[in-house]
């Protein structure tokens, strides 16, 4: 590989303290993501992908293990990402712009300034007319939404995804499945995206890791060479049963 | 509809109330209480107009001790709420300080206050902030510390400053409590200016209902007594006010807080 990764996780390993109890929730786990490239992490619950996620953001310092980030060595110190944690995460006491808004602010950039880009990117998110509305008046698909877009107007091209359609029903979930491939074909940014589903990994993704359940350890790494733009006719393909089935084997074991 | 829904549920107290007086005024009439004992309703409306100048007069002195000694308090409790939130071994060191500190009697603190600043507005605007400091502080130390550690997370990934942590997610985090602790010192307010007042003053109601009492006016003391009343029910709306304006993303503050 001639180009630097965007980010690179070299043998990780981490473990949880909670009083006397040590629980060792990674071990040795080794990934990267290359430029505006998409690559999935898929394990069990339990398997520690959110640590993988808050390591790679340095919110928190491994045991042992290095984080790269465009080949600076970043571990352990938060960098600014596209991170976007499980739960939404919208602030109650801030309407949908001001929410999405937050990452120019923080940047230094005008409110006038913030809301007009803020307001620019709305039709893209599907929240045209929304602007003003509490998260509370949103839609749970609304608020992923809204979630996802403040996650793009943090100043990275680097995003960090934490099982961001996990809370949405089925339906939903497709759909913002669809609309998320959209968005980063228009964007080509460097996805790290963490799921359970095996659907929702080789459907999106150029490349799958495979965790373990606890202790977290790199089970496979898996190619997904699927045609883009996908549509959820691939879903039903022989090619994508195949990715299936190895996905399935792989946590099995 | 939902107006009505209203008027209909603050009906039942109204009647309830309105009956009350009704049946207090006929028994008074009947029996022919002396009214230096219990003064009838209507002895009591009476004293009420006669005297609204009056009343109104101190009230006034009143309502101006309970302002001074909330603000005091609010800034106060915000600024050390803060520092606490802030420096963790001083909330360590403070926070069981705060809490001996409110086993003191207000009672016995009052005369202590017209010893050291004497019979004007400046002891009881410090008695006023003495009862009110602690449910604020303890409030406002207990929302600031609620904060969703993920949040912070976020916004250090965003590389925000500490400040714009503080007005973004902190503060509004600690605002429901902040009003929670608004509401009691609201109320424990005015009791705090009436004791002030009852140990000497020039004007508030305190002193006018210790005049009343001491010359046997009954009828007034009643009058100031539901001077008072009032005056608590107006600054419990005002700050009810305040805490809809201040958190618009509650649909309804008070079953929030009430929960």
């Amino acid at each position: 590989m001639n180009e630097i990764e965007k980010l690179k996780l070299e043998k990780i390993s981490s473990t949880y303290y909670s009083g006397e109890k040590r629980l060792s929730v990674l071990e040795n786990v080794s990934l990267h993501v290359c430029p505006g490239e998409f690559v999935s992490v898929l394990g069990p619950s339990g398997s520690g992908k959110s640590t993988i996620l808050k390591i790679a953001a340095g919110l928190l310092k491994p045991d042992s293990g290095k984080v790269w980030i465009d080949g600076e060595n970043v571990t352990g110190l938060p960098q600014l990402v596209g991170y976007m944690p499980q739960q939404d995460l919208l602030f109650p006491w801030k309407t949908m712009w001001q929410n999405a808004a937050l990452p120019l602010l923080a940047s230094g950039v005008s409110k006038k300034e913030a809301f007009d880009h803020v307001a620019e990117m709305l039709p893209l998110f599907g929240l045209k007319g929304f602007a003003d509305y509490y998260p509370y008046q949103l839609s749970g698909g609304m608020r992923q939404r809204a979630a996802l877009l403040r996650t793009m107007l943090i100043d990275s091209n680097l995003m960090l995804l934490d099982e961001p359609f996990a809370a949405l029903d089925a339906l939903t979930r497709e759909q913002m499945q669809d609309w998320l491939l959209g968005i980063w074909g228009n964007f080509r940014r460097s996805v790290l995206f963490v799921t359970h589903s095996i659907d929702e990994a080789i459907y999106l993704s150029d490349r799958v890791y495979v965790i373990t359940e606890r202790p977290g350890k790199n089970a496979i790494e898996q190619n997904i060479e699927l045609e883009r733009p996908r549509n959820k006719r691939i879903l039903t393909t022989r090619d994508f049963t195949f990715y299936k089935k190895i996905l399935i084997n792989a946590l099995a074991n | 509809m939902k107006k009505w829904g209203s008027i209909r549920a603050s009906l039942p107290p109204i009647i309830f109330f309105a009956s009350i007086i009704i049946l207090w005024e006929i028994l008074s009439q009947v029996i022919q209480f002396p009214a230096y004992i219990l003064p009838a309703p209507s002895i009591i409306g009476r004293s009420l107009l006669t005297n609204a100048s009056l009343l109104i007069h101190h009230a006034g002195a009143t309502l101006t001790a309970v302002a001074g000694g909330l603000a005091l308090a609010i800034s106060t409790a915000f600024l050390l709420a803060l520092a606490m939130d802030r420096w963790k071994p001083l909330k360590q060191a403070l926070y069981p300080v705060l809490v001996v500190s409110q086993a003191v009697p207000i009672f016995a603190l009052a005369p202590l206050m017209m010893i050291w600043f004497g019979v004007g507005l400046l002891p009881k605007v410090l008695i006023v902030a003495l009862v009110c400091f602690f449910p604020l502080a303890v409030n406002l130390v207990e929302g600031l510390s609620q904060v969703d550690s993920e949040a912070i997370d976020l916004m250090r990934i965003m590389q925000a400053d500490s400040l714009m942590i503080m007005k973004s997610v902190q503060l509004p985090t600690a605002m429901p409590y902040f009003f929670t602790g608004l509401k009691i010192a609201a109320t424990y307010s005015v009791l705090g200016a009436i004791i002030g007042e009852w140990l000497g003053a020039r004007a508030g109601l305190g002193i006018y209902m210790l005049r009343a009492m001491n010359s046997f006016r009954t009828g007034d003391v009643f009058a100031s007594i539901v001077v008072v009343i009032l005056l608590s029910l107006v600054l419990f709306k005002v700050v009810d006010a305040f805490s809809w304006l201040a958190m618009p993303w509650k649909k309804d503050v008070s079953n929030y807080i009430e929960e």
